[in-house]
């Protein structure tokens, strides 16, 4: 095991987690905003579906990631309108989203299934990419990995330090406190689900196009789960969502390189572990009540509705 | 209560007084009713002549005696998982995760009846189902204990122990497992032949799974109506601080609603086993125990409606094979499907607690606080 290989480990713990971060910080704004929108891994497999097909037909990768955001946006339109406009029960309505989302995607897609696609490229950046160890580790990824660090700084900053996001905090906490001061509740819900529809369909074009550059039935493998409970895992705060994602890339690039490192158990019993590690941080962080109580928006899951 | 804030809409939504009776028991029907007409565009759309479409979908797979078996067959493990699942809702205990259960019941069912069914003699069949009961409960007593213990969501649990359970089927079949016979195939021996549950029929594959899954919707109807426990159990769902008030305890309903849920998966991933399969391979569920989500909802959480509703959904699997051979459509439509009929009831469940009224003037985009 020399140094290299672990500067591979590394850089590949990066691709895996990035899907997992746009999933888990379009979710987190969501949530803050008060809905609980259990169909990420639904809207997720669109996503990857609607990109691989707009990337095969169009040779741009770039439309790929615009039609698979709005085909997020699409999806969770649908979300919204049934659990914000026809206040109908979040946690059914966002399984309901993920099974259509499987049926949908596997219905659509069929004719695209095995088709090659050139992946999305690394960046290369004159002299910083080239240098040696610091170059891969930190210079040589495509740019959806500098945009998902981006984007968890920008929402980071726009929940804590922004108007925007004092009201989108305001409707998650207390929805009849902001609206009695004038806050448009559902319209701001309205708009969180919409970008987390956008954010789990471009979780899932980086699927199709960058991570496994193929499209098949189902081939989100329960990310769209992990990215949920990633949320829960990171307290709801976009830093620590960013940290428990590239834990769970390590976790599940470590065990592709298992067998190299000389670890010798069946490959299905590597594969449990992601979904293992997930089972233990949640109960980890459930652990102590104070956790979730404190940081989980107050009115998370529920409907909201202004009299009548 | 204004449908949408800001689009001017002639209709608006009104509470009723009290809930719709009528529509209690319509929704179902009218949401079943909206997905067959969504079906018929998807078929026009894909250029099939939609009347035909639907007689191949619809009529044709049980238009013989060999089909009605096949609709009961596929039924039994989409009732059982859900009869277990609608009382888990009721509970407010949300098991996504009967899938896993199912398959953690085919794998001890199945290992019974593996290595144990020349030494059990008579008793292999009762011995099986029971093994596949403890196998789905062990699974369902993972998040029974996370959640009453340390709050960990079961939601989540349930559903990682679905890949957890079929990453572990998935390795007894293509290692220790493995028919060394079997050419090389990710598959077991077949059971003895007196494991495998008889068909009631012949000329069908119907098994008795289907007269236990109709005694055990009996059961719960009985249980949810007639029994103190069932009562508590409803009553920690609908109002979970009343129940705490007046001493029911959480604990107690959460691994109960686990503990028959599991139990009812497992069974059906037994049944599916010892019955049409007759071995363990890789895939022992094409997804029932998701669709059984769809069912329980779509059968109102009443075991009466989970009944009718497993059969409707075990015709839309059926019809799913019969597009995907006779008009070349893809077998994944039956999953779209699903999903759009728990949308529609989902929607159709809205009027029983609403009305829509008709606004006489449409009202001007009004700030979304009105």
């Amino acid at each position: 095991m020399n140094l290299a290989t672990w500067v591979t480990i590394a850089a590949s713990a990066v691709g895996a987690a990035t899907p997992l971060m746009f999933a888990a910080l379009g979710e987190l704004v969501t949530e803050r905003a008060g809905v609980l929108n259990l169909g990420v891994e639904g809207m997720m497999l669109v996503g990857a579906m609607s990109g691989f097909a707009v990337g095969v037909s169009s040779g741009s990768l770039w439309l790929a990631f615009v039609a698979a955001a709005m085909a997020g946006i699409l999806i969770a339109l649908v979300f919204g309108v049934l659990t914000l406009s026809l206040q109908t029960n979040q946690v059914a309505t966002g399984l309901a989203l993920t099974l259509f989302g499987v049926g949908l995607s596997a219905f659509a897609g069929r004719s695209f299934v095995g088709l090659p696609i050139r992946p999305l490229p690394a960046l290369h950046i004159p002299l910083l990419t080239e240098l040696p160890l610091v170059g891969p580790l930190l210079f040589h990824y495509d740019p959806l990995v500098y945009l998902s660090l981006l984007l968890c700084a920008l929402i980071a900053w726009v929940l804590k330090r922004t108007r925007a996001g004092l009201r989108l905090r305001a409707v998650g906490e207390s929805p009849a406190m902001a609206h009695a001061l004038g806050e448009p509740v559902t319209r701001i819900r309205y708009l969180a689900v919409l970008f987390g529809g956008a954010m789990s369909g471009i979780a899932g074009a980086y699927l199709s196009t960058a991570l496994t550059p193929m499209w098949t039935e189902g081939m989100s493998a329960g990310r769209g789960w992990i990215a949920l409970a990633l949320v829960v895992f990171g307290t709801w705060k976009p830093w620590r969502v960013l940290a428990g994602a590239y834990l769970f890339g390590t976790v599940t690039v470590l065990q592709l390189y298992a067998q190299g490192l000389g670890v010798h158990v069946p490959s299905e019993f590597l594969s449990m572990l992601p979904y293992v590690a997930t089972i233990v941080v949640l109960v980890v962080i459930c652990r102590d009540p104070k956790t979730i109580l404190l940081n989980q928006p107050a009115s998370l899951g529920r409907s909201f509705h202004s009299g009548y | 209560m204004p449908l949408f804030d800001y689009i001017p809409w002639p209709l608006r939504l009104e509470r009723r007084q009290k809930p719709s009776a009528a529509m209690r028991i319509w929704s179902s029907p009218l949401a079943a009713l909206a997905m067959l007409a969504t079906g018929l565009l998807v078929f026009g759309a894909l250029g099939k002549d939609p009347v035909a479409a639907f007689r191949v979908f619809f009529i044709e797979p049980v238009s013989s005696v060999y089909g009605i078996g096949e609709l009961l067959l596929k039924a039994t493990p989409l009732m059982l998982c859900a009869l277990g699942l609608a009382l888990c809702y009721r509970a407010n205990v949300w098991n996504i995760g009967a899938e896993g259960q199912l398959t953690l019941g085919a794998i001890t069912g199945g290992g019974v009846g593996l290595f144990y069914g020349a030494a059990l003699g008579h008793w292999v069949q009762p011995a099986i189902l029971a093994a596949g009961v403890l196998g789905g409960m062990a699974w369902a007593a993972i998040p029974a204990f996370l959640r009453s213990r340390f709050r960990t969501s079961e939601i989540f649990v349930s559903l990682m122990l679905v890949y957890i359970a079929q990453l572990l089927l998935s390795y007894l079949v293509h290692g220790p497992w493995r028919d060394p016979a079997g050419q090389n195939f990710p598959q077991s021996q077949p059971l003895p032949d007196n494991a495998l549950l008889a068909p009631l029929l012949d000329g069908t594959r119907v098994n008795v799974g289907f007269i236990i899954a109709l005694l055990l919707a009996g059961l719960s109807w009985w249980f949810g109506t007639a029994t103190a426990a069932g009562f508590r159990m409803r009553v920690g769902g609908l109002a979970p601080a009343a129940a705490a008030y007046a001493g029911i305890s959480e604990r107690r309903n959460i691994w109960l609603a686990l503990m028959i849920s599991g139990g009812t998966a497992g069974l059906a991933g037994i049944c599916e086993v010892a019955g049409p399969i007759g071995m363990l391979q890789p895939v022992v569920s094409p997804g029932y125990g998701f669709a059984a989500i769809i069912v329980a909802f779509v059968g109102r959480l009443h075991p009466l409606g989970v009944v009718l509703a497993s059969l409707l959904m075990s015709a839309l699997y059926l019809g799913g094979e019969s597009a995907q051979m006779e008009l070349q459509l893809p077998a994944s439509v039956s999953g779209l499907f699903q999903g759009a009929l728990l949308f529609y009831l989902l929607a159709a469940e809205l009027f029983i607690g609403f009305r829509l009224r008709r606004v006489r003037r449409a009202p001007a985009a009004p700030p979304a606080s009105a």
